[in-house]
């Protein structure tokens, strides 16, 4: 077996053998640490070795070792009796998968969404805090603090090992469907830096999501989300240029696209907008789906893609929603009633400033024939914007339809 | 969301402190530090020795031209930074008002958003 190919045996074992260890010896933290210590053991010895017969077996055993290990030095720390530490028996290797239960304590609502998403690539995904740390670009002691941190504030809310019921597992669910999305785009908008490790945070999020779909696949958000994630994720080929400039979707060379992950993801949206219930996850996949299915930009069904954000408007009011649809709307109804909706987002202090209502108003303008217009708000959303990636895009459409400077003007053209 | 918070200090204005005032200071800015390192929010952080040791370097015909004192004669110099990865603007301001400086009439404690970073963070 390759290093690669015990890496990806070693994640995917991550929640199992983590979830057995919970279950025997209850201490979240503790066995979250142990479980660590087992990967990285295995990671050391499988590739000389050998992966051994039954692989989770052995990492149950080796973690609650270590676990228990770390008991009785602590114990004798405090110079007391190591007689009260467990006998080191492995707990069994569980039939059922403990995935959705240790993302639910991940995704605790104590946490702030930054440790939330560090917690659950570390106990969930098994990546090393090395690993996520390069991920988000901070130091591995920064993310250390994060991560132990978020433990703590688990155990102090005394959260306890198992699925919470009725309307808080529903609303827990959508924390972790949000997290997975967080995950998501966080690899997807890299925008500077180590962006491999970037785009292996998307793979890592769909991978997450492939799990809990595995798990609840007749719930129709989650099937949303894995069906949006791999339509956005098809086009991660013919986004950006070899330089790293970003190409918008209506120039995208579609060939580039990645057949496979479209037709997975397509099929994953007509089943979740089947079944009884809507979602915002489900829309904007099948907003995405809309997309791709368009062979060249000039094909695309903005009527279906207007029709939709329609919907998601009045189920998810969101003034991003809305500046979504006034694209779609320009292109049904012309650029004068797409800006004509933007207008209505002005009075809203969330979107004031903001560099994709500059952008989408530039868009517009320089489709009205209003070059200078465009021109104005090209350059205050490239100020307004913070990714490097936008803000050379933006730069670059400014400079496209910067009106000539006419010889002893001063100041703007008309 | 990585921020640099920036610290502007004015010699004359601390100069006027008293010694506990700035005793405060520096122990405020060792709690805010540590809070900072606990809650896994802290890059890094680093003070700059006195505007006046530094110097300024233009290259000019091809030859470097180096000239004592700061760039640009003011009465705040950028005394430290700390860069910090939060949440979101709103905590980045939320931590920031932590800081002693922003409770001193002429001290200046700014935040900005990053938008590019390179190179080694562990060092």
């Amino acid at each position: 077996m390759t290093a690669r190919a015990i890496g990806d045996l070693l994640r995917e074992l991550t929640p199992q053998v983590l979830g057995a260890l919970v279950r025997r010896y209850g201490q979240f933290e503790g066995c979250e640490d142990a479980v660590q210590e087992a990967l990285l053991a295995a990671t050391v010895r499988w590739p000389a070795e050998g992966v051994p017969e039954n692989p989770r077996g052995w990492l149950v055993t080796v973690a609650s070792r270590r676990f228990i290990d770390q008991l009785r030095s602590d114990h004798a720390r405090r110079e007391r009796e190591s007689a009260t530490a467990a006998e080191v028996v492995p707990p069994e290797v569980p039939e059922t998968d403990d995935t959705l239960v240790l993302l639910f304590m991940c995704c605790h609502p104590a946490l702030t969404p930054a440790s939330q998403t560090a917690l659950t690539l570390r106990a969930v995904g098994g990546l090393t805090t090395a690993e996520i740390a390069r991920a988000f670009l901070v130091p591995e002691a920064t993310m250390a603090a994060r991560i132990s941190r978020a433990k703590q504030r688990i155990r102090a809310a005394g959260s306890t090992f198992g699925l919470p019921a009725g309307a808080e597992r529903e609303e827990r669910l959508r924390v972790v469907l949000h997290v997975l999305y967080l995950i998501f785009n966080e690899g997807y908008t890299a925008s500077s830096g180590s962006e491999l490790h970037r785009a292996d945070l998307a793979r890592e999020a769909i991978r997450l999501t492939r799990m809990v779909h595995a798990q609840l696949p007749e719930d129709g958000e989650v099937t949303g989300l894995l069906a949006l994630m791999l339509l956005t994720h098809a086009r991660r080929e013919a986004r950006t240029t070899a330089a790293g400039d970003l190409v918008p979707l209506d120039e995208q060379d579609r060939t580039r696209w990645d057949r496979a992950s479209i037709d997975e993801g397509s099929a994953l949206v007509k089943a979740a907008l089947a079944g009884p219930t809507l979602g915002p996850y489900q829309l904007q996949a099948a907003i995405a789906a809309t997309h791709d299915d368009a062979a060249t930009a000039e094909e695309t069904n903005w009527a279906q893609v207007h029709a939709l954000y329609l919907i998601l408007e009045r189920i998810a009011p969101n003034p991003m929603v809305t500046l979504n649809r006034a694209i779609a709307l320009a292109e049904t109804q012309g650029p004068p009633a797409g800006l004509e909706l933007l207008a209505t987002l002005d009075a809203d202090e969330r979107m004031a400033g903001h560099h994709r209502l500059l952008s989408v108003r530039a868009h517009l303008l320089e489709q009205v024939g209003d070059p200078a217009g465009a021109y104005e708000h090209y350059r205050r959303a490239a100020r307004a914007t913070a990714s490097l990636a936008e803000r050379r895009y933006l730069e670059a459409r400014a400079a496209r339809v910067r009106p000539p400077a006419r010889p002893g003007a001063r100041g703007q053209a008309q | 969301m990585q921020f640099l918070i920036s610290l502007y200090i004015n010699p004359a204005v601390l100069d006027a402190l008293t010694e506990e005032e700035q005793a405060a200071i520096g122990e405020g800015h060792g709690k805010f530090l540590q809070a900072l390192k606990e809650s896994g929010e802290l890059i890094t952080t680093q003070a700059l020795a006195d505007p006046s040791q530094a110097a300024v370097v233009s290259v000019r015909n091809g030859q470097p031209v180096v000239t004592d004192g700061p760039f640009v004669e003011f009465k705040e110099y950028l005394g430290g930074f700390y860069l910090i990865d939060c949440e979101n603007r709103e905590r980045a301001i939320e931590l920031a008002a932590r800081i002693p400086d922003t409770a001193i009439e002429g001290l200046g404690v700014e935040v900005r958003q990053v938008m590019f970073a390179d190179g080694q963070l562990e060092a």
